[in-house]
């Protein structure tokens, strides 16, 4: 089973681990300049043709709407979930969704169930939760299958073992497939293909005897009660189809008002995503189908923080994300620590927002330190789909913290910055403080300053302050002027 | 309070300040393009599908073309008639076939419902010549036959042409070349749990 994000450092801390590790830069670095730039020729292509940025708007649009009227489009999709012969559940928060999947499994006498790649399944933790239970959940998507055979964590929304390279990938699969069913071939290679042949084989016994399959959703459509899947390998349509039960989990920001809506998702999310014109394969169903894949189905309907994130007036755009996983691939501190920093299921600049907005801030120190974990680009916002203005939710995010932390003991960031605002409100002190720019400097590199120079370079003091220069040349008139600082002229 | 009246509160809590919902922009539409059909062919092709293209009198003879000698096939049952394949093995899925007996068929020919140019995907409606989701999944062979009239340009197209067998309840499913992964190292995959191998028939006068 793979294991939880549970007591993970803050970000500062474990991205310094990462940056030590030269394996993971290497995967990294290959695979995010390969998506990135697949992802760029077809926003050109698209562009040739039609107009990216409008699409983006129109996807963003749909998304914003359904938001801002939330109550009435789940009652309604509700409604029609009901009328089409699903069952629909509700849960508070992770503990109760997981409760609610485990009592549909253990009502049909399973052992195991099969799942499709769900990052809201991710979330709540349901692979320890049904564990417990003593029901094991098989993941069918490759990367989740390299990372629960392989006990370890994801690290990218859509590649979640993107931290593994070709031949780790074979070492994992010949160690571990053989102690949860069929075992890999003796003679397999590391070459992708043989490596997904594999999977196929191993999986394959799996979907043919599962009897209860979980699957999350892309989209949910209030308008006609529809459930849409997008993926590649085909391992979600075995999930959605042959099995005799379905349970999917889906967050309450998934709805869209109506199926038309569906357009610009549809065309923006595979092009954001994987650097597709279209994802392999979509799957869309809406309850049950009479003599058509499962026939019983559950809708478990999802909070679990997201009316919290939706009650913060700059935070709640994060909602409209799509997890396409665009802004991890651009992102210049994703790109260099990977995905395992974050301590979450959900990495990188939409991690770095959506974390501390479901989780609120003020009580956890790792929630607390992944706004700061961004230089603040820009480049995850100009990629977005649906035109999340990262950057300005990190800026309000960070201050959040710092609020949160008012009273008690303050931080020596705290007392900097105190300090600064008595030397720059006035100009006479500000002036005295310039003079002891450069033994001020020493101090703080010794001292408070340690942890910010650790990433950073502090900049040499000048050798003279601007007054000081400004005074000797008559503001620049007289170049030559008589140095009467300290320092030697250049 | 249940989950559901306490969620539904929060969520009107949560939106206390919102006065109205803005109606979303209209998205753009693609530039149309002389032939949508050649589109189709080339777009579908670049999945590395094999794509034919026939006229209507020639679609028996393609067929026994692309199915190989002595393979197994299943159709659903509203398309065995229509097509020549005589002298074969076929298995007209009645829905009791199970994964299992499914597993060992090694083609199934359907129709389809929707072709879309500009993504180069099929979509299938599961009517009577599509058949139930699971013979279109399981056999490793997928042999799809398109409408010429039923390739449309662009998804926004598609989506308003599915729009009645949705609201009829109906499942969809959307292909775009074989099943694919790109998980390791992000280097593309054709064939993992879905049809390894995607064959797309395309039907109409416009080319022999």
């Amino acid at each position: 089973m793979s294991g939880t994000f549970v007591g993970m450092p803050t970000f500062p801390v474990a991205a310094r681990e990462a940056l030590e590790d030269t394996q993971l830069r290497h995967n990294l670095a290959h695979a995010t300049s390969t998506i990135r730039a697949k992802r760029a020729r077809l926003v050109d292509e698209v562009n040739d043709v039609s107009d990216w940025e409008a699409l983006r708007l129109a996807g963003a649009g749909v998304k914003e709407a359904a938001l801002l009227d939330l109550e009435h489009q789940l009652v309604r999709l509700e409604e029609t979930l009901t009328a089409n012969g699903a069952v629909v559940h509700w849960a508070r928060d992770a503990e109760e969704a997981c409760r609610i999947v485990a009592t549909v499994a253990k009502s049909h006498h399973v052992d195991e169930v099969v799942k499709v790649k769900s990052m809201v399944t991710q979330e709540i933790g349901l692979n320890e939760a049904l564990a417990a239970e003593g029901i094991a959940a098989w993941e069918t998507d490759l990367a989740e299958l390299i990372v629960q055979l392989g006990d370890d964590l994801p690290s990218h929304i859509l590649v979640p073992a993107i931290h593994r390279n070709r031949s780790e990938v074979r070492e994992i699969f010949l160690r571990a497939m053989k102690t949860v069913g069929r075992p890999a071939p003796s003679d397999l290679t590391d070459e992708p293909a043989v490596l997904a042949a594999a999977a196929r084989e191993h999986l394959r016994e799996k979907f043919l005897r599962a009897r209860v399959g979980v699957s999350g959703a892309n989209f949910a459509v209030a308008e006609t009660g529809t459930l849409v899947v997008v993926e590649s390998e085909g391992n979600g349509r075995m999930c959605l189809t042959l099995p005799e039960v379905l349970v999917s989990v889906v967050g309450i920001e998934k709805v869209v008002s109506s199926w038309d809506e569906l357009d610009p998702l549809l065309r923006l999310l595979p092009r954001s995503s994987t650097g597709e014109r279209m994802n392999p394969y979509t799957s869309t169903w809406s309850g049950v189908t009479p003599g058509d894949g499962p026939q019983e189905v559950h809708v478990v309907l999802l909070d679990n923080g997201r009316t919290r994130a939706l009650a913060d007036q700059v935070g709640r755009q994060a909602l409209r994300c799509i997890r396409c996983s665009a802004c991890l691939n651009v992102c210049p501190v994703y790109e260099r620590t990977g995905g395992h920093a974050y301590g979450s299921v959900y990495p990188g600049p939409i991690g770095a927002i959506l974390n501390p907005l479901l989780k609120g801030v003020g009580h956890d120190e790792q929630v607390d330190s992944l706004p700061y974990a961004s230089s603040l680009c820009g480049a995850c916002f100009e990629v977005c789909p649906v035109r999340i203005d990262i950057p300005s939710v990190l800026v309000d995010q960070r201050v959040k913290v710092v609020d949160a932390h008012r009273g008690g003991m303050p931080k020596a960031e705290a007392l900097a910055f105190k300090g600064a605002a008595v030397a720059l409100s006035d100009g006479r002190r500000l002036g005295l403080g310039e003079r002891f720019t450069k033994a001020g400097l020493g101090i703080a590199k010794r001292f408070g300053a340690a942890k910010w120079t650790a990433a950073r370079d502090l900049p040499p003091a000048p050798a003279e302050s601007f007054r000081a220069w400004w005074k000797r040349t008559d503001g620049g008139r007289n170049e030559r002027g008589r140095n009467t600082g300290k320092g030697g002229n250049r | 309070m249940s989950a559901r009246d306490e969620i539904l509160t929060r969520v009107r809590a949560a939106l206390a300040d919102v006065t109205g919902v803005p109606a979303p922009p209209i998205a753009p539409r693609r530039s149309g393009v002389d032939d949508v059909v050649a589109l189709f062919a080339e777009r579908v092709a670049d999945y590395r599908a094999v794509v034919l293209r026939t006229a209507p009198d020639g679609l028996s003879a393609a067929l026994g073309k692309v199915l190989p000698e002595g393979a197994s096939v299943v159709v659903p049952p509203g398309l065995e008639s229509s097509l020549g394949l005589r002298g074969r093995e076929v298995v007209v899925d009645d829905g009791e076939l199970t994964a299992a007996q499914l597993d060992q068929i090694d083609v199934v020919v359907t129709g389809s419902a929707v072709g879309i140019a500009e993504t180069g995907t099929i979509v299938l409606d599961h009517g009577p010549d599509q058949g139930r989701r699971a013979i279109t999944l399981v056999p490793d062979t997928h042999v799809c036959i398109v409408r010429a009239e039923h390739v449309v340009l662009d998804v926004p197209d598609a989506i308003a042409v599915l729009r009645p067998a949705v609201l009829d309840g109906r499942p969809l499913t959307w292909i775009s070349g074989p099943s694919a992964t790109s998980d390791i190292e992000l280097s593309r995959v054709e064939g993992v749990h879905g049809p390894r191998n995607l064959v797309v028939l395309i039907v109409g006068d416009t080319e022999g």
